[in-house]
């Protein structure tokens, strides 16, 4: 235990160091920020009674989203770990005595915590300023509020096996571009990164929440606003669970049988 | 110490002739080649021997590294080093083994080498004590003071080098892997490598495999060469055997890739 937390504790470290790109992604998503929320308030104002959301809920979910992106996007998985793979470095990471799978999969957990830290209190500041309805608002209480949190955590876990899964895959194709590109837009459509899963059509939206995606950002960003409650959120947190537990033994597996052919090209 | 017997491994190759129209045809149909790189090798290696491993490029040198340190799995075969089989224990057997691959870097790029070590600590959880010990021995005998604290990426490449050395034996391997350890290094810093390898092979009694294709290398420290081509095994003696009085190393070597055509 006491290796993996070292593991945390160094990527952690090192991700705090990369200020200028903390720096740039906050501008960046300021600005998408603004202009999605500027975009569903269009939307809002031409037929109130067809939002599915309420504005403040839609622009805390949009903040939120932005503030967390590193943390729960697909995107951000270990750029590192592929390189690794592409160039042969992996070699040494195969002489190591641990297991692989659990390595890789801390050090990238780690990486989006350190990235989501250095992003996300600027982000929050600034958005909880703003004011309504295009601000973040408040949880509606604290028990939503520690909901939320757990969801958070869950949702990380969820992502950071996805992630695992596409670095499994990159092990058989040489090149991790292909792969990546397909599993961030997938992925990014289907945790409501692009439009929140409640605009979906009724019939799409009860399915796609039941994909692993959806156990990613969809669940925590729309407990926090309020959106999701009840049982309906029970059930989602519960799902978050089984895909967390599902998608990290699908990894494992991919990890074993990767491991077995893998050849280190290059002399 | 290290036993291998009849080690095969081979390769498919994709080929195809140049020019649009060939890529073309490779679209739909892919011609494949198998590549022998290991034709059923076999050597034993005793406790605190350091051996030289060499051969032309393509031989096989840097595969068999990759076997014996347990990252690439034969197609058939025996090999146990220590009495473990490396690709089937792999965890338990490379915690007595220290690689070193000269072109790849196991140095965290971002910070300073000081950090890649201490997670090496954590990761071959080796005691606070022994650690201690073994990393003020490195940082005197290679010059490490001034460099440890200094990120991987702004080292040169003689430097890193030596930092890649030192944390190959943090952990107090009994058996060290060295693919091509003086590759692109100044005279200076081949000399300073070459110089720490004999003395830790000597103070520490750690079995030491080198592939090189620096024969100052194997003159300087190996007592025993194999040489390998074409995925055999072409010979197996002293330096002494393969010399004929007078000439040049390289010389030397060169007729006998020619003898051998490889």
């Amino acid at each position: 235990m006491k290796k993996y937390i070292a593991f945390f504790r160094l990527r952690f470290a090192m991700g705090l160091q990369y200020r200028a790109a903390a720096l740039g992604g906050l501008v960046c998503q300021f600005f998408w920020g603004a202009m999605a929320i500027l975009a569903f308030k269009a939307f809002h104002d031409t037929d109130p009674s067809a939002f599915p959301m309420s504005l403040p809920a839609m622009s805390s979910y949009i903040w939120l989203q932005q503030a967390l992106l590193h943390l729960l996007s697909v995107m951000s998985m270990d750029g590192e770990l592929m390189d690794m793979i592409q160039s042969g470095n992996v070699a040494y990471e195969l002489c190591r005595p641990v297991g692989v799978y659990n390595m890789w999969y801390i050090k990238n957990l780690a990486s989006r915590a350190s990235g989501a830290l250095l992003r996300c209190i600027p982000a929050l500041i600034v958005a909880a300023l703003i004011p309504a309805p295009f601000g973040l608002m408040a949880p509606p209480d604290v028990i939503t509020f520690l909901w939320f949190a757990l969801s958070l955590v869950l949702a990380a876990v969820v992502v950071t096996a996805i992630g695992m899964i596409v670095a499994m895959i990159t092990f058989h194709t040489v090149s991790p571009r292909g792969v990546r590109l397909i599993a961030v837009g997938i992925a990014d459509f289907f945790s409501g990164g692009i439009v929140p899963l409640p605009f979906f059509p009724e019939a799409v939206r009860r399915v796609t929440e039941l994909l692993p995606f959806s156990a990613t950002a969809n669940v925590p960003l729309r407990i926090y606003s309020g959106d999701l409650h009840g049982g309906e959120m029970l059930f989602l947190i519960a799902l978050q669970v089984f895909w967390a537990v599902a998608l990290i033994a699908v990894g494992r597996l991919l990890e074993w049988k990767e491991l077995k052919n893998v050849v280190v090209q290059g002399g | 110490m290290i036993e291998v017997k009849d080690l095969k491994k081979t390769f498919k190759v994709a080929r195809r002739e140049a020019g649009f129209g060939e890529a073309v045809k490779a679209l739909f149909h892919r011609e494949y080649e198998l590549i022998h790189a290991l034709d059923g090798i076999s050597f034993s290696i005793g406790d605190g021997e350091m051996v030289g491993y060499i051969g032309p490029n393509g031989a096989g040198k840097s595969s068999t590294i990759k076997i014996l340190s347990g990252i690439l799995t034969p197609d058939s075969g025996l090999c146990t080093v220590g009495g473990r089989t490396p690709w089937k224990e792999r965890r338990a057997h490379v915690k007595e083994i220290g690689v070193v691959f000269g072109q790849r870097s196991q140095l965290w790029w971002d910070v300073p080498v000081i950090d890649s070590f201490e997670l090496l600590k954590e990761i071959y959880t080796i005691p606070a004590g022994t650690y201690k010990k073994n990393l003020s021995e490195l940082t005197e005998i290679l010059d490490l003071s001034k460099i440890v604290k200094t990120p991987a990426r702004q080292l040169s490449l003689g430097q890193r080098m030596r930092c890649e050395i030192a944390a190959s034996l943090l952990h107090d391997p009994k058996v060290l892997f060295l693919d091509e350890p003086t590759i692109g290094l100044d005279a200076v810093s081949k000399l300073a490598v070459r110089d720490f390898i004999k003395r830790r092979n000597k103070d520490h009694g750690t079995t030491v495999i080198l592939t090189t294709h620096d024969m100052q290398d194997i003159e300087a420290l190996a007592s025993r060469i194999i040489l390998i081509g074409k995925g055999r095994i072409l010979l197996d003696g002293t330096l002494d055997d393969i010399r004929r009085g007078g000439e040049h190393i390289d010389e030397t070597v060169a007729e006998l890739y020619k003898k051998f055509d490889v």
